[in-house]
Protein backbone atom coordinates (compact mmCIF):
# COMPACT_ATOMS: atom_id res chain seq x y z
CA UNK A 1 0.00 0.00 0.00
CA UNK A 2 2.63 2.29 0.96
CA UNK A 3 4.17 1.59 -2.68
CA UNK A 4 1.24 2.81 -4.10
CA UNK A 5 0.85 5.67 -2.45
CA UNK A 6 2.15 8.61 -4.69
CA UNK A 7 0.56 6.45 -7.37
CA UNK A 8 -2.79 6.84 -5.63
CA UNK A 9 -2.47 10.30 -4.39
CA UNK A 10 -1.65 11.46 -7.97
CA UNK A 11 -4.41 10.00 -9.16
CA UNK A 12 -6.57 11.68 -7.35
CA UNK A 13 -4.86 14.62 -7.56
CA UNK A 14 -5.58 14.67 -11.12
CA UNK A 15 -9.12 13.97 -10.96
CA UNK A 16 -9.82 16.76 -8.18
CA UNK A 17 -7.69 18.87 -10.96
CA UNK A 18 -10.25 18.11 -13.92
CA UNK A 19 -13.50 18.16 -11.73
CA UNK A 20 -12.27 21.59 -10.37
CA UNK A 21 -11.60 23.06 -13.92
CA UNK A 22 -14.67 21.97 -15.38
CA UNK A 23 -16.85 22.93 -12.07
CA UNK A 24 -15.61 26.40 -12.12
CA UNK A 25 -15.36 26.86 -15.68
CA UNK A 26 -12.13 28.67 -15.72
CA UNK A 27 -10.51 29.38 -19.39
CA UNK A 28 -8.17 26.64 -20.83
CA UNK A 29 -5.90 29.54 -21.58
CA UNK A 30 -5.90 30.33 -18.12
CA UNK A 31 -6.00 27.19 -16.35
CA UNK A 32 -6.06 23.61 -18.08
CA UNK A 33 -7.25 20.60 -16.70
CA UNK A 34 -5.27 17.30 -16.97
CA UNK A 35 -7.69 15.89 -20.47
CA UNK A 36 -6.67 19.18 -22.26
CA UNK A 37 -2.92 18.76 -21.15
CA UNK A 38 -2.52 15.01 -22.65
CA UNK A 39 -4.77 16.65 -25.45
CA UNK A 40 -2.12 19.50 -25.99
CA UNK A 41 0.86 16.65 -25.82
CA UNK A 42 -1.28 14.06 -28.31
CA UNK A 43 -1.57 17.20 -30.72
CA UNK A 44 1.57 16.51 -31.67
CA UNK A 45 3.64 13.98 -29.52
CA UNK A 46 6.79 13.91 -32.05
CA UNK A 47 7.88 17.68 -31.40
CA UNK A 48 7.62 17.03 -28.13
CA UNK A 49 9.53 13.69 -27.90
CA UNK A 50 12.11 15.66 -30.10
CA UNK A 51 12.57 18.48 -27.45
CA UNK A 52 12.76 16.27 -24.83
CA UNK A 53 15.31 14.15 -26.66
CA UNK A 54 17.27 17.15 -26.89
CA UNK A 55 16.87 18.11 -23.13
CA UNK A 56 17.72 14.53 -21.85
CA UNK A 57 20.98 15.00 -24.03
CA UNK A 58 22.07 17.58 -22.36
CA UNK A 59 21.16 16.52 -19.29
CA UNK A 60 22.89 13.48 -19.50
CA UNK A 61 26.02 15.06 -21.03
CA UNK A 62 25.96 17.06 -18.24
CA UNK A 63 25.47 14.32 -15.57
CA UNK A 64 28.47 12.79 -17.09
CA UNK A 65 31.17 15.79 -17.42
CA UNK A 66 30.60 16.58 -14.38
CA UNK A 67 31.01 13.24 -12.73
CA UNK A 68 34.23 13.08 -14.45
CA UNK A 69 35.43 16.72 -13.35
CA UNK A 70 34.04 16.72 -9.62
CA UNK A 71 36.06 12.69 -9.16
CA UNK A 72 38.91 14.58 -11.27
CA UNK A 73 38.74 17.62 -9.19
CA UNK A 74 38.22 15.66 -5.39
CA UNK A 75 41.28 13.30 -6.61
CA UNK A 76 43.36 16.13 -6.90
CA UNK A 77 42.58 18.01 -4.01
CA UNK A 78 42.97 14.73 -1.85
CA UNK A 79 46.14 14.36 -3.14
CA UNK A 80 47.73 17.80 -3.00
CA UNK A 81 46.74 20.61 -0.06
CA UNK A 82 48.00 23.23 -2.15
CA UNK A 83 45.02 22.34 -4.97
CA UNK A 84 42.79 22.05 -2.37
CA UNK A 85 43.97 25.63 -0.62
CA UNK A 86 44.04 27.13 -4.03
CA UNK A 87 40.68 25.25 -5.68
CA UNK A 88 38.01 24.95 -2.45
CA UNK A 89 36.98 29.08 -2.37
CA UNK A 90 36.24 28.86 -6.21
CA UNK A 91 34.28 25.92 -5.97
CA UNK A 92 32.36 27.09 -3.74
CA UNK A 93 32.08 30.45 -5.73
CA UNK A 94 30.83 28.81 -8.78
CA UNK A 95 28.32 26.71 -6.58
CA UNK A 96 26.53 30.20 -5.61
CA UNK A 97 27.20 32.08 -8.60
CA UNK A 98 23.38 31.92 -10.36
CA UNK A 99 22.93 30.30 -13.34
CA UNK A 100 21.47 33.02 -15.04
CA UNK A 101 23.90 35.05 -14.62
CA UNK A 102 26.28 33.50 -16.27
CA UNK A 103 24.54 31.70 -19.05
CA UNK A 104 24.65 34.87 -21.28
CA UNK A 105 28.44 34.95 -20.97
CA UNK A 106 28.75 31.40 -21.72
CA UNK A 107 27.04 31.05 -24.88
CA UNK A 108 28.50 34.31 -26.28
CA UNK A 109 31.94 32.99 -25.58
CA UNK A 110 31.05 29.23 -26.66
CA UNK A 111 29.34 30.05 -29.39
CA UNK A 112 27.88 26.41 -30.15
CA UNK A 113 24.61 26.11 -28.67
CA UNK A 114 24.73 22.41 -27.60
CA UNK A 115 28.36 22.81 -26.01
CA UNK A 116 26.89 26.02 -24.09
CA UNK A 117 23.58 24.84 -22.56
CA UNK A 118 26.02 21.74 -21.57
CA UNK A 119 28.03 23.87 -19.82
CA UNK A 120 25.48 25.79 -17.96
CA UNK A 121 24.26 22.56 -17.02
CA UNK A 122 27.84 21.29 -15.79
CA UNK A 123 28.58 24.11 -13.76
CA UNK A 124 25.56 23.96 -11.74
CA UNK A 125 25.64 20.47 -11.48
CA UNK A 126 29.65 19.59 -10.50
CA UNK A 127 29.32 20.87 -7.20
CA UNK A 128 27.31 18.24 -5.40
CA UNK A 129 29.26 15.36 -7.39
CA UNK A 130 32.29 16.93 -6.55
CA UNK A 131 31.83 18.00 -2.59
CA UNK A 132 30.49 14.75 -2.00
CA UNK A 133 33.08 12.93 -3.64
CA UNK A 134 35.93 14.85 -1.52
CA UNK A 135 34.50 13.89 1.41
CA UNK A 136 33.92 10.29 0.77
CA UNK A 137 37.92 10.42 0.13
CA UNK A 138 38.39 12.44 3.27
CA UNK A 139 36.21 9.76 5.42
CA UNK A 140 38.78 6.36 5.00
CA UNK A 141 38.58 5.40 8.55
CA UNK A 142 42.06 6.21 10.82
CA UNK A 143 42.95 3.03 11.61
CA UNK A 144 42.35 1.52 8.40
CA UNK A 145 44.66 4.35 7.30
CA UNK A 146 47.37 3.19 10.06
CA UNK A 147 47.15 -0.97 9.27
CA UNK A 148 47.81 0.52 5.28
CA UNK A 149 50.64 2.26 6.68
CA UNK A 150 52.02 -0.91 8.69
CA UNK A 151 52.11 -2.69 5.60
CA UNK A 152 53.73 -0.64 3.55
CA UNK A 153 50.75 0.78 1.02
CA UNK A 154 51.73 3.36 -1.09
CA UNK A 155 49.34 6.45 -2.02
CA UNK A 156 48.52 4.25 -5.23
CA UNK A 157 47.65 1.14 -3.07
CA UNK A 158 45.85 3.83 -0.65
CA UNK A 159 43.59 5.30 -2.89
CA UNK A 160 42.25 1.96 -5.25
CA UNK A 161 41.92 -0.36 -2.00
CA UNK A 162 40.71 2.17 0.38
CA UNK A 163 39.61 5.79 -0.48
CA UNK A 164 37.94 4.66 -3.71
CA UNK A 165 35.94 2.32 -2.34
CA UNK A 166 34.65 4.10 0.65
CA UNK A 167 34.25 7.37 -1.33
CA UNK A 168 31.85 5.17 -3.26
CA UNK A 169 28.53 5.50 -1.42
CA UNK A 170 29.19 9.06 -1.06
CA UNK A 171 29.97 9.88 -4.76
CA UNK A 172 26.87 7.86 -5.52
CA UNK A 173 24.80 9.90 -3.29
CA UNK A 174 26.13 13.01 -5.09
CA UNK A 175 25.89 12.09 -8.51
CA UNK A 176 22.19 11.91 -7.66
CA UNK A 177 21.74 14.92 -6.20
CA UNK A 178 24.02 16.42 -9.78
CA UNK A 179 21.44 14.67 -11.83
CA UNK A 180 18.26 16.73 -11.07
CA UNK A 181 20.56 19.69 -10.95
CA UNK A 182 21.63 19.21 -14.21
CA UNK A 183 17.98 18.94 -15.58
CA UNK A 184 17.58 22.23 -13.84
CA UNK A 185 20.57 23.67 -15.23
CA UNK A 186 19.77 22.61 -18.57
CA UNK A 187 16.02 24.12 -18.55
CA UNK A 188 17.93 27.41 -17.10
CA UNK A 189 20.45 27.56 -19.72
CA UNK A 190 17.89 26.64 -22.46
CA UNK A 191 15.71 29.59 -21.72
CA UNK A 192 18.44 32.27 -21.45
CA UNK A 193 20.07 30.53 -24.84
CA UNK A 194 16.18 30.68 -26.74
CA UNK A 195 18.01 28.78 -29.45
CA UNK A 196 14.68 27.62 -31.80
CA UNK A 197 14.83 24.80 -34.04
CA UNK A 198 12.95 21.62 -33.75
CA UNK A 199 16.29 19.94 -32.09
CA UNK A 200 15.95 22.76 -29.57
CA UNK A 201 14.87 21.41 -25.60
CA UNK A 202 11.52 21.69 -23.68
CA UNK A 203 12.57 24.91 -22.29
CA UNK A 204 12.19 26.27 -25.49
CA UNK A 205 8.75 24.84 -26.28
CA UNK A 206 7.67 26.13 -22.24
CA UNK A 207 8.55 29.60 -23.56
CA UNK A 208 7.39 29.04 -27.31
CA UNK A 209 3.35 28.16 -25.73
CA UNK A 210 3.73 30.70 -23.29
CA UNK A 211 4.34 33.75 -25.97
CA UNK A 212 1.14 32.40 -27.54
CA UNK A 213 -0.73 31.73 -24.15
CA UNK A 214 -1.15 28.24 -24.86
CA UNK A 215 -0.84 27.22 -21.77
CA UNK A 216 -2.05 23.24 -22.10
CA UNK A 217 1.50 22.86 -24.13
CA UNK A 218 3.45 24.60 -21.60
CA UNK A 219 1.84 22.20 -18.86
CA UNK A 220 2.38 19.47 -21.33
CA UNK A 221 6.14 20.42 -21.98
CA UNK A 222 6.35 20.91 -17.95
CA UNK A 223 5.12 17.24 -17.12
CA UNK A 224 7.61 15.82 -19.58
CA UNK A 225 10.02 18.01 -17.36
CA UNK A 226 9.01 16.62 -13.99
CA UNK A 227 8.79 12.96 -15.56
CA UNK A 228 12.18 13.61 -16.70
CA UNK A 229 13.30 14.20 -13.46
CA UNK A 230 11.90 11.53 -11.75
CA UNK A 231 13.17 9.20 -13.92
CA UNK A 232 16.85 10.58 -13.26
CA UNK A 233 16.18 10.18 -9.98
CA UNK A 234 14.82 6.66 -10.12
CA UNK A 235 17.64 5.45 -12.70
CA UNK A 236 20.57 7.20 -10.83
CA UNK A 237 19.13 5.50 -7.66
CA UNK A 238 18.58 2.00 -9.27
CA UNK A 239 22.37 2.51 -10.47
CA UNK A 240 23.34 3.39 -6.99
CA UNK A 241 21.00 0.25 -5.24
CA UNK A 242 22.80 -2.13 -8.19
CA UNK A 243 26.64 -0.87 -7.10
CA UNK A 244 26.14 -0.90 -3.62
CA UNK A 245 24.13 -4.06 -3.09
CA UNK A 246 27.17 -6.19 -5.40
CA UNK A 247 29.57 -4.59 -2.03
CA UNK A 248 26.85 -5.87 0.56
CA UNK A 249 25.87 -2.42 1.20
CA UNK A 250 22.32 -1.96 -0.40
CA UNK B 1 63.55 -7.22 20.84
CA UNK B 2 63.13 -3.86 21.89
CA UNK B 3 63.98 -1.21 24.26
CA UNK B 4 62.41 2.55 24.44
CA UNK B 5 64.68 4.47 25.64
CA UNK B 6 62.99 7.61 27.63
CA UNK B 7 60.25 8.32 24.79
CA UNK B 8 58.40 11.26 24.66
CA UNK B 9 55.72 12.51 22.78
CA UNK B 10 53.85 15.99 22.91
CA UNK B 11 51.01 16.74 20.77
CA UNK B 12 50.80 20.28 18.34
CA UNK B 13 47.97 21.29 20.81
CA UNK B 14 50.68 21.60 23.43
CA UNK B 15 49.35 18.00 25.72
CA UNK B 16 52.58 16.12 26.78
CA UNK B 17 50.99 12.57 25.95
CA UNK B 18 54.00 10.90 27.10
CA UNK B 19 57.28 11.52 29.48
CA UNK B 20 60.19 9.77 30.11
CA UNK B 21 58.86 6.23 29.21
CA UNK B 22 61.51 3.53 29.50
CA UNK B 23 60.93 0.10 28.96
CA UNK B 24 62.82 -3.65 27.55
CA UNK B 25 60.58 -6.20 25.64
CA UNK B 26 62.12 -8.69 25.02
CA UNK B 27 61.10 -11.74 21.94
CA UNK B 28 58.62 -13.77 23.41
CA UNK B 29 57.08 -11.19 25.98
CA UNK B 30 53.09 -10.83 26.79
CA UNK B 31 53.38 -7.29 28.04
CA UNK B 32 50.28 -5.27 29.11
CA UNK B 33 50.43 -1.75 29.21
CA UNK B 34 48.01 -0.81 31.60
CA UNK B 35 46.65 2.66 32.91
CA UNK B 36 43.64 5.19 33.02
CA UNK B 37 42.10 6.11 30.33
CA UNK B 38 44.43 8.75 28.62
CA UNK B 39 47.68 7.82 29.87
CA UNK B 40 49.27 7.50 26.40
CA UNK B 41 49.03 3.67 26.22
CA UNK B 42 47.93 4.05 22.92
CA UNK B 43 50.48 6.97 21.67
CA UNK B 44 53.15 4.20 23.59
CA UNK B 45 51.45 1.45 20.79
CA UNK B 46 51.61 3.58 17.75
CA UNK B 47 55.40 5.08 18.56
CA UNK B 48 56.26 0.90 18.97
CA UNK B 49 54.68 0.49 15.44
CA UNK B 50 55.90 3.70 13.85
CA UNK B 51 52.96 5.38 12.72
CA UNK B 52 54.38 8.43 15.08
CA UNK B 53 57.54 9.47 15.89
CA UNK B 54 58.82 10.54 19.53
CA UNK B 55 59.73 13.95 20.44
CA UNK B 56 61.91 12.77 22.88
CA UNK B 57 64.14 9.73 23.41
CA UNK B 58 64.38 6.63 20.94
CA UNK B 59 63.35 3.03 20.19
CA UNK B 60 65.99 1.10 19.78
CA UNK B 61 65.62 -2.65 18.19
CA UNK B 62 67.33 -5.65 18.47
CA UNK B 63 69.97 -6.26 15.34
CA UNK B 64 69.26 -2.01 15.14
CA UNK B 65 66.71 -2.15 12.19
CA UNK B 66 63.04 -1.09 12.49
CA UNK B 67 60.82 -4.26 11.56
CA UNK B 68 59.90 -4.40 7.70
CA UNK B 69 56.31 -4.01 6.56
CA UNK B 70 54.15 -6.95 7.77
CA UNK B 71 56.35 -8.15 11.10
CA UNK B 72 54.09 -6.15 13.33
CA UNK B 73 50.58 -6.85 13.55
CA UNK B 74 48.22 -4.50 14.87
CA UNK B 75 44.80 -5.07 16.58
CA UNK B 76 42.89 -1.96 16.84
CA UNK B 77 39.89 -1.48 19.51
CA UNK B 78 37.14 -1.63 16.83
CA UNK B 79 37.65 -4.67 14.52
CA UNK B 80 37.97 -1.74 11.47
CA UNK B 81 37.91 -4.24 8.40
CA UNK B 82 36.34 -3.59 4.92
CA UNK B 83 32.52 -3.44 4.58
CA UNK B 84 32.57 -4.56 1.06
CA UNK B 85 34.98 -7.36 1.39
CA UNK B 86 34.55 -10.56 2.92
CA UNK B 87 36.47 -11.98 5.92
CA UNK B 88 38.73 -13.90 3.53
CA UNK B 89 39.27 -10.74 1.64
CA UNK B 90 39.59 -8.68 4.83
CA UNK B 91 42.43 -11.09 5.85
CA UNK B 92 44.24 -11.42 2.79
CA UNK B 93 44.27 -7.59 2.79
CA UNK B 94 47.55 -7.01 4.44
CA UNK B 95 49.59 -9.89 2.33
CA UNK B 96 47.58 -7.52 -0.64
CA UNK B 97 49.37 -4.72 0.23
CA UNK B 98 52.88 -6.64 -0.62
CA UNK B 99 51.95 -7.59 -3.53
CA UNK B 100 50.93 -11.26 -2.96
CA UNK B 101 48.12 -12.51 -5.71
CA UNK B 102 44.93 -14.23 -4.31
CA UNK B 103 45.13 -17.34 -5.14
CA UNK B 104 48.85 -17.69 -3.82
CA UNK B 105 47.85 -16.52 -0.48
CA UNK B 106 44.79 -18.66 -0.34
CA UNK B 107 46.36 -21.33 2.05
CA UNK B 108 47.49 -18.88 3.96
CA UNK B 109 44.04 -16.85 4.43
CA UNK B 110 42.65 -20.56 5.31
CA UNK B 111 45.29 -21.17 8.50
CA UNK B 112 44.60 -17.81 9.83
CA UNK B 113 40.44 -18.05 9.87
CA UNK B 114 41.27 -21.84 11.16
CA UNK B 115 42.98 -20.43 13.32
CA UNK B 116 41.12 -18.16 14.57
CA UNK B 117 38.12 -20.50 14.27
CA UNK B 118 36.47 -18.93 11.53
CA UNK B 119 37.09 -21.21 8.22
CA UNK B 120 33.38 -21.56 7.93
CA UNK B 121 33.00 -17.99 7.40
CA UNK B 122 35.05 -17.01 4.93
CA UNK B 123 32.57 -16.08 2.38
CA UNK B 124 30.88 -13.61 5.17
CA UNK B 125 30.41 -10.07 5.18
CA UNK B 126 31.61 -8.05 8.23
CA UNK B 127 27.74 -6.73 8.40
CA UNK B 128 26.88 -10.74 8.66
CA UNK B 129 29.41 -11.43 11.58
CA UNK B 130 29.07 -10.60 15.52
CA UNK B 131 31.07 -8.36 17.06
CA UNK B 132 33.16 -10.62 18.20
CA UNK B 133 33.77 -12.45 15.26
CA UNK B 134 34.50 -9.46 13.35
CA UNK B 135 37.39 -9.02 16.07
CA UNK B 136 38.48 -12.78 15.29
CA UNK B 137 38.77 -11.53 12.13
CA UNK B 138 40.89 -8.36 12.85
CA UNK B 139 42.85 -10.32 14.63
CA UNK B 140 43.43 -13.18 11.98
CA UNK B 141 44.33 -10.21 9.40
CA UNK B 142 47.09 -9.24 12.24
CA UNK B 143 48.32 -12.61 12.30
CA UNK B 144 48.21 -13.54 8.29
CA UNK B 145 52.07 -12.12 7.97
CA UNK B 146 53.16 -14.27 10.88
CA UNK B 147 54.73 -10.89 12.74
CA UNK B 148 56.99 -11.32 14.84
CA UNK B 149 55.36 -8.01 17.05
CA UNK B 150 51.47 -8.05 17.81
CA UNK B 151 50.57 -4.85 19.34
CA UNK B 152 46.94 -4.97 20.63
CA UNK B 153 44.82 -1.78 21.77
CA UNK B 154 41.70 -2.66 23.78
CA UNK B 155 40.77 -4.63 21.51
CA UNK B 156 38.33 -6.78 23.50
CA UNK B 157 37.02 -3.32 25.17
CA UNK B 158 34.03 -3.01 23.42
CA UNK B 159 32.51 -6.65 23.17
CA UNK B 160 30.24 -8.19 25.89
CA UNK B 161 31.97 -10.42 29.04
CA UNK B 162 31.52 -13.64 27.92
CA UNK B 163 32.70 -13.03 23.89
CA UNK B 164 35.84 -11.44 25.50
CA UNK B 165 36.71 -13.80 28.57
CA UNK B 166 36.62 -16.20 25.50
CA UNK B 167 38.39 -14.36 23.14
CA UNK B 168 41.43 -13.80 25.83
CA UNK B 169 41.84 -17.54 26.18
CA UNK B 170 42.10 -17.65 23.03
CA UNK B 171 44.50 -15.24 22.41
CA UNK B 172 46.61 -16.83 25.03
CA UNK B 173 46.21 -20.13 22.94
CA UNK B 174 47.30 -18.29 19.93
CA UNK B 175 50.61 -16.70 21.62
CA UNK B 176 51.99 -19.87 22.61
CA UNK B 177 51.29 -21.41 19.55
CA UNK B 178 53.11 -18.79 17.49
CA UNK B 179 55.54 -17.56 20.02
CA UNK B 180 55.81 -13.92 18.66
CA UNK B 181 55.63 -11.15 21.28
CA UNK B 182 52.34 -9.01 21.80
CA UNK B 183 52.12 -5.65 23.22
CA UNK B 184 48.77 -5.12 24.99
CA UNK B 185 47.16 -2.23 25.84
CA UNK B 186 44.02 -2.12 28.11
CA UNK B 187 42.67 -0.31 31.52
CA UNK B 188 41.50 -3.24 33.02
CA UNK B 189 43.36 -4.67 35.64
CA UNK B 190 41.33 -8.10 35.50
CA UNK B 191 42.52 -8.30 31.71
CA UNK B 192 45.63 -7.51 32.20
CA UNK B 193 46.68 -10.17 34.84
CA UNK B 194 44.51 -12.54 33.38
CA UNK B 195 46.89 -12.37 29.68
CA UNK B 196 49.88 -10.79 30.63
CA UNK B 197 53.27 -12.29 31.78
CA UNK B 198 54.69 -8.67 32.30
CA UNK B 199 52.15 -5.83 33.52
CA UNK B 200 53.49 -2.33 32.98
CA UNK B 201 51.82 0.10 34.91
CA UNK B 202 51.39 3.82 33.81
CA UNK B 203 50.68 6.73 35.74
CA UNK B 204 47.93 9.41 34.46
CA UNK B 205 49.15 12.09 31.78
CA UNK B 206 51.86 12.97 31.35
CA UNK B 207 51.74 9.19 30.56
CA UNK B 208 54.98 7.49 32.45
CA UNK B 209 55.76 4.67 32.91
CA UNK B 210 55.06 3.57 36.92
CA UNK B 211 56.26 0.24 37.66
CA UNK B 212 56.36 -3.73 36.16
CA UNK B 213 54.70 -6.04 37.88
CA UNK B 214 55.53 -10.00 36.39
CA UNK B 215 53.45 -12.78 36.29
CA UNK B 216 53.85 -16.65 36.77
CA UNK B 217 49.77 -17.37 36.80
CA UNK B 218 49.50 -20.84 34.94
CA UNK B 219 46.40 -21.06 32.76
CA UNK B 220 43.74 -23.73 33.34
CA UNK B 221 40.20 -23.74 33.60
CA UNK B 222 39.50 -21.83 36.67
CA UNK B 223 42.18 -19.24 36.78
CA UNK B 224 39.73 -16.54 36.81
CA UNK B 225 38.81 -18.17 40.33
CA UNK B 226 42.41 -19.28 41.32
CA UNK B 227 43.87 -17.34 44.44
CA UNK B 228 47.12 -16.25 42.38
CA UNK B 229 44.99 -14.31 40.32
CA UNK B 230 42.68 -12.83 42.72
CA UNK B 231 46.42 -11.92 44.51
CA UNK B 232 47.21 -10.97 41.43
CA UNK B 233 44.81 -8.64 40.79
CA UNK B 234 45.05 -7.23 44.20
CA UNK B 235 49.01 -6.24 43.71
CA UNK B 236 48.43 -4.52 40.25
CA UNK B 237 45.26 -2.75 42.47
CA UNK B 238 47.76 -1.36 44.80
CA UNK B 239 50.33 -0.54 42.59
CA UNK B 240 47.56 1.63 40.79
CA UNK B 241 46.39 3.35 43.56
CA UNK B 242 49.86 4.00 44.27
CA UNK B 243 51.01 5.27 40.74
CA UNK B 244 47.42 7.33 40.23
CA UNK B 245 49.12 9.29 43.62
CA UNK B 246 52.20 9.78 42.48
CA UNK B 247 52.93 13.57 41.46
CA UNK B 248 54.55 14.05 37.72
CA UNK B 249 58.22 14.73 37.57
CA UNK B 250 58.83 18.41 36.88
CA UNK B 251 58.92 18.93 33.38
CA UNK B 252 61.90 20.14 31.21
CA UNK B 253 59.87 23.84 31.25
CA UNK B 254 59.08 23.90 35.35
CA UNK B 255 60.88 26.40 36.98
CA UNK B 256 62.77 25.34 40.50
CA UNK B 257 61.01 26.14 43.38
Amino acid sequence: MIRLAPYLFAAFFLVLWEIAVRVSGVPEYLVPGPVAIVGAFRADPLLFLTSLASTLGVTATAIVVSAVLGVVLALVMQASPLARAAFQPWTVVLQVTPIVAIAPLVIVWVGDPFASVVICATIIAFFPVFSATAAGLAAAPADLLDLFRLNGAGRWATLRLLRLPVALPYFLAGLRISGGLALVGAVSAEIVAGSGGVASGLAYRILEAGYRLQVARMFAALALLSASGVAINAALGALAHALLRRRGEA
Amino acid sequence: MLTLDRLGRRFANGTQALQGASLRIGQGDFVALLGPSGCGKSTLLRLIAGLDAPDQGRLVWDGGAAPAPGEIGFVFQDATLLPWADAADNVFLPLRLRGRDRRSAAPEIQAALARVGLERFAQARPRELSGGMRMRVSIARALVTRPRLLLMDEPFAALDEFTRFRLQEDLLTLWRELGCTVVFVTHSTYEACFLARRIVLMTPRPGRIATEIDSSLSHGPETRLAPAYTALVAEVTHAMQAAMSSPPPPGPGDAPR
